[in-house]
């Protein structure tokens, strides 16, 4: 028994290097193509671009989000900004209402039906060649949608590119956590964009070639998780997604344990859901990298996640029962000498298998940082985001299982 | 389109992946058998102490007990008892670590017969405590007892607790069975003061037999040896 479990931890770990060391190769084959631009971009044409801005009971954040869609730099002539109330309950309206004077924005108001819906009409209602989402909790920088719109005149193939995507807040630790998170996000979202196996087209700022929804149609609910939806949709019928590292959005990130909990059931659910349903595309090789790559590894890293966790699970619980029996037997009574001896450092191949894999994860931190802010630097939350997550994530995993298994759609918020 | 797959980088990834677990495997076996060598040294080591105690014992007996030197290895013993113990568990019981132990057993028992000699002659206070459980099975009873027996040995430093595993395929500790009528059913098992007692003691039970067995060796070193002086550690 403990030998078939050994087995299937070795499984696991081979996975989680493969899936390191296959990030790292594709890092060192296209490390000269990653550009960080400084400064203000410059195109040779400017296509005519609608960015819509869903809200649901925003009010606090959404008047920053349209102040920095206002400051890009993009011609006002060029750039429309729909402002949609998904049926809010506080006073986004009135907030999003002071914008109707500027005569590039337009201010709509909508029975509640959901994010996709918001997005669907806006949509309906634009009429320019190419089309994008603000998250009303997000911030765009001056330069984003410019540098995005450079890599679709640059490539005629692409058919959306999404931003990278970082923490705005960072008042306490679990946000401190999220941002080195996010700075793997901005690594690794290039890496697919390399492999052309990216798998979120993320609500803050993506920009899609309007023909993407001509071809495929509208947004769909997708489980809550829209962007990861049409992002599956885009990749079964083979449209090219891109990543632009050098535009950067930043986002409210969740600043307690119990919003972090909500957002990740609902993300994790969207994945199990939009994998069953587009379940016809994985080891399919037509569909490249994010069906061979993308998606099996995504799988994995769950059932990984899944198994470690109750592995860890059981062996925190034999250390409890230990601890009582010790404390049943001899009391508190246990000798306090401890003397480190290096003889009882553990040299097991695990340690060191261990070791390699978080170093390439540390470096896929470190370089994303270097891609989100221009810089080589260490953080805090780089050292504690992964016993703050390795304690966490069992949870929210746990949570969008069951909801998947008994079909209950987790709530947005 | 982006529907191009590059089976060649799979496969470069795949072989490199590999190599790092050659690697990670080859590192392990590195330091683990860094770790049997510093064993071997440390009961290479104990083993000339011993050798050399008994020697200076059997030449200076007869005169005085004053300058036998130190021959309580218990601390050194105790020590490679945990290192072993650890290897066992984290090496795995390969050929290496269970000749080890088979040495170790024996160190013990050479360690118990010289200083249970000395503390006979020479005074020197000290009780013995034989101690079998097994790791053939699963012997909670032997994990809960071993618990006991730590906490008194923190208790009493001159209290001698000597280990032996049931299952040491060494004829010195199958004589040491047969000696004391152990069998595998009872374990854990204990011998003080040549009783045996079986089952799990817990640390009161066991308190009183270890400060009789104390009294009754200060009884027994004077009425036999009245002017020994050898200091213990």
């Amino acid at each position: 028994m403990a030998l078939i479990g050994t087995t299937i931890l070795y499984i696991f770990i081979f996975l989680s290097v493969y899936v390191q060391v296959f990030f790292f190769v594709t890092f060192l084959e296209n490390r000269k193509k990653i550009i960080i631009r400084k400064g203000e971009t410059k195109l040779a044409h400017y296509p005519k671009v609608t960015i819509t801005v869903p809200c649901w009971n925003e009010e606090k954040t959404v008047y920053k989000t349209v102040r920095s869609l206002l400051d890009l730099n993009y011609p006002k002539d060029k750039l429309t900004i729909f402002l949609i109330d998904d049926g809010s309950t506080d006073n986004t309206f009135k907030v999003i209402s002071r914008f109707s004077k500027y005569s590039n924005i337009k201010v709509f108001h909508k029975e509640n039906g959901g994010k996709f819906t918001a997005l669907n009409f806006g949509l309906e209602n634009s009429e320019t060649e190419f089309f994008g989402c603000l998250d009303a909790d997000s911030f765009a920088d001056r330069e984003s949608l410019v540098r995005i719109m450079s890599y679709f005149e640059k490539d005629k193939e692409v058919m959306a590119v999404a931003p990278s995507v970082t923490v705005y807040n960072d008042n306490n630790f679990i946000q401190n956590a999220q941002r080195a998170e996010y700075y793997m996000g901005v690594y690794f979202k290039k890496m697919l964009d390399f492999l052309g196996a990216i798998d979120v087209t993320p609500g803050p700022l993506t920009i899609f070639r309007k023909k993407v929804f001509n071809d495929l149609g509208g947004y769909r609910h997708g489980h809550n998780t829209e962007d990861m939806e049409i992002a599956y949709r885009m990749q079964r019928n083979n449209y090219k997604i891109a990543h632009c590292n050098d535009a950067y959005v930043y986002t409210n990130t969740p600043g307690s344990i119990r919003k972090l909990y909500r957002q990740r059931v609902r993300w994790i659910f969207g994945f199990f859901n939009n994998t069953i349903d587009y379940n016809d595309v994985i080891f399919k090789k037509d569909y490249g990298n994010f069906s061979v790559f993308t998606l099996p590894t995504r799988i994995a890293s769950v059932v990984a996640i899944g198994y470690l966790s109750l592995r860890i699970l059981y062996n925190f619980g034999n250390f409890i029962y230990s601890k009582y029996i010790v404390y049943k037997i001899v009391g508190f009574s246990i000798h306090p000498k401890i003397v480190f001896d290096p003889f009882f450092i553990n040299t097991q191949s695990l340690f060191f298998l261990f070791i390699i894999t978080y170093f390439l994860v540390f470096f896929s931190m470190l370089f994303g940082r270097r891609m989100a802010e221009g810089k080589w630097a260490l953080s805090a939350g780089m050292f504690y985001y992964f016993p703050v997550f390795s304690i966490v994530s069992p949870f929210w995993l746990a949570k969008a299982a069951y909801n998947t298994v008994l079909k209950r759609k987790p709530s947005w918020r | 389109m982006n529907n191009n797959i590059d089976w060649k980088k799979y496969l470069i990834v795949l072989l490199i992946t590999a190599g790092l677990f050659v690697t990670a495997i080859y590192l392990s076996n590195y330091f683990g058998n860094q770790k049997i060598k510093q064993l071997q040294n440390i009961q290479d080591q104990i083993s000339i102490d011993v050798l050399s105690s008994e020697t200076q014992f059997s030449l200076l007996s007869e005169l005085s007990c004053k300058d036998i030197s130190d021959s309580v290895f218990s601390d050194e013993l105790s020590e490679l008892g945990n290192k072993l113990q650890w290897s066992q568990d984290n090496l795995g019981n390969t050929t290496e670590v269970s000749y080890l132990q088979k040495y170790y057993s024996l160190l013990e028992i050479k360690d118990y017969l010289l200083t249970k000699q000395i503390s006979t002659r020479c005074g020197v206070k000290a009780a013995f405590i034989l101690y079998f459980y097994t790791t053939a099975q699963n012997c909670s009873l032997c994990q809960q007892e071993s618990l006991v027996l730590s906490t008194l040995r923190t208790e009493y430093p001159d209290l001698r607790v000597y280990s032996f595993d049931y299952s040491t395929d060494l004829s010195a500790v199958t004589s040491m069975l047969q000696i004391y009528k152990i069998k595998d059913t009872a374990l854990p098992a204990l011998v003080i003061d040549d009783n045996v007692l079986t089952g799990f003691h817990s640390v009161d039970e066991l308190d009183s037999l270890i400060q009789q067995s104390f009294k009754l060796q200060s009884t027994t070193n004077t009425t036999t040896t009245p002017t020994t002086t050898t200091k213990t550690k």
